[in-house]
């Protein structure tokens, strides 16, 4: 029997996660976000989320969507302010969504420790700053560092270019932004891909991701591209 | 405290000039991050006897220029979410890859905008304290990178100083920034205070002093 990771429909690759769940989504605005994995959420309505991302979505569609439709009660994010963000804000302003803002690089890097069996790091980013309150603080070489803590998840949703059946990825241009990283922080990364191919047809020198941070795919032809999505008014479901 | 009417302010250099001294003292074979907004400028006034290589956050690093309306990308973006190219001998990473190249200090300078400068080289430049905290990129850069550069109008819009003996707004970094260039002047931060490097040929360091607080001196 064969190793074969991919999922055929939405249904059976959301199938394990559960209300409560905390789940780190790939992209950095638009740019590697897996949309339709989280229109799957929405139609499956699981609730009580918590959120780990750069951003907080835009327009009604992909995370803006899944926040607008109050699946969410908390997002670890750096930058939950963006000029087409409308769901978040909307919550947040009545204080129906609870934001834990951390810096961009700490953020890759508790992620990137969580997947590395790395349970905290010291760094001097934040040093102080409002965001150092509360943290440890230690003296190295006459310099003041802060320890921040790995940042691990149950899911990840990932968006990739072109998988093969174990799960090697490669992803596009600046879309692989957090995907790889949160593929190795998350009990389970649940990835998005557009094209699949046979296993000797990815070149093992340019694979990004090994296939084994990854648990399950589903071929996503033709994603929706958010930009034009919201141009065009599209709201989901 | 110092609140100019802005009516009776002395017009300084437009951001295309300050973005040309800043071009003009990044040296050769820097690795350069540009923060959003005004010092995106500065790329567009690089001299021909230097190459610089910018570094866009969101994991690219060879950033070229906007692209053509008709050769978009929109899996190429930059850091501020716009599309752009990718220059021959470019590269794209991770974040956790491209966050080491600042906060490892491999990033020879990054040019930030300010909301408030200290006279200690304390910055403060991602939130006013009201709406939505959004920090980004900024505290990793200001605490990462060898020099930090911070391009920025002398005073706020409603004529407040910029550069102050304290920041009152929330802090990006403590002792971070290395240079500012204002409308005013190109200064220094030095243990002394704010150090004129280059004055604007239309005001004396006697109206400089005046509509900064913190000690300036030549």
């Amino acid at each position: 029997m064969q190793i074969n990771k991919i999922k055929k429909d939405m249904t059976e690759i959301l199938s394990d996660v559960f209300d409560g769940a905390t789940i780190m989504v790939g992209g950095f605005g638009e740019a590697g976000s897996p949309i339709e994995l989280l229109h799957g959420l929405i139609d499956k309505g699981t609730k009580d989320l918590t959120i780990i991302a750069n951003n907080s979505g835009n327009g009604r569609v992909g995370l803006g969507a899944l926040i607008g439709q109050r699946q969410v009660k908390k997002v670890i994010c750096s930058f939950a302010r963006s000029a087409k963000g409308v769901t978040f804000q909307e919550l947040y302003n009545k204080c129906e969504i609870e934001l834990e803002v951390v810096p961009q690089g700490t953020l890759a890097e508790r992620i990137r420790a969580a997947g590395s069996g790395i349970p905290g790091f010291y760094t001097a980013t934040g040093v102080g700053t409002p965001l150092a309150e509360g943290k440890e603080e230690k003296i190295f070489n006459g310099k003041k560092y802060i320890l921040e803590e790995a940042l691990k998840a149950d899911f990840a949703f990932v968006k990739a270019e072109t998988s093969d059946r174990y799960g090697n990825l490669t992803y596009n241009k600046t879309a692989r932004n957090f995907n790889p990283i949160m593929c190795m922080a998350a009990d389970k990364s649940l990835v998005q891909v557009k094209n699949i191919l046979e296993p000797n047809e990815i070149n093992p020198e340019h694979v990004i991701t090994p296939g084994i941070f990854v648990q399950s795919l589903i071929n996503i032809e033709n994603p929706i591209i958010e930009t034009n999505a919201i141009e065009e008014g599209m709201t989901y479901p | 405290m110092i609140n100019i009417n802005t009516k009776d302010l002395i017009k300084g250099w437009d951001r295309n000039t300050i973005a040309s001294k800043i071009a003009n003292d990044l040296p050769h074979s820097s690795y350069v991050n540009l923060g959003i907004g005004m010092p995106e400028l500065v790329s567009q006034y690089i001299k021909e006897d230097r190459e610089i290589i910018y570094h866009s956050e969101n994991g690219l690093l060879g950033m070229g220029p906007s692209p053509n309306e008709n050769e978009i990308d929109l899996d190429l973006i930059n850091a501020g979410k716009k599309p752009v190219t990718i220059l021959p001998g470019g590269s794209f990473c991770h974040h956790a890859d491209s966050f080491s190249m600042i906060r490892g200090g491999h990033i020879d300078y990054c040019v930030l905008g300010a909301m408030e400068i200290s006279v200690t080289g304390d910055l403060a430049n991602w939130s006013t304290g009201k709406g939505i905290p959004a920090v980004g990129g900024a505290m990793d850069l200001v605490a990462g990178a060898k020099n930090v550069f911070v391009m920025t109008q002398h005073l706020t819009k409603d004529g407040k100083p910029k550069l102050v003996q304290k920041c009152t707004l929330p802090l990006t970094g403590a002792g971070v920034v290395s240079r500012i260039y204002s409308d005013y002047a190109v200064l220094d931060i030095t243990d002394d205070g704010f150090k004129v490097i280059q004055l604007n040929e239309d005001i004396t360091i006697e109206y400089l002093q005046s509509v900064t607080d913190g000690n300036i001196y030549q």
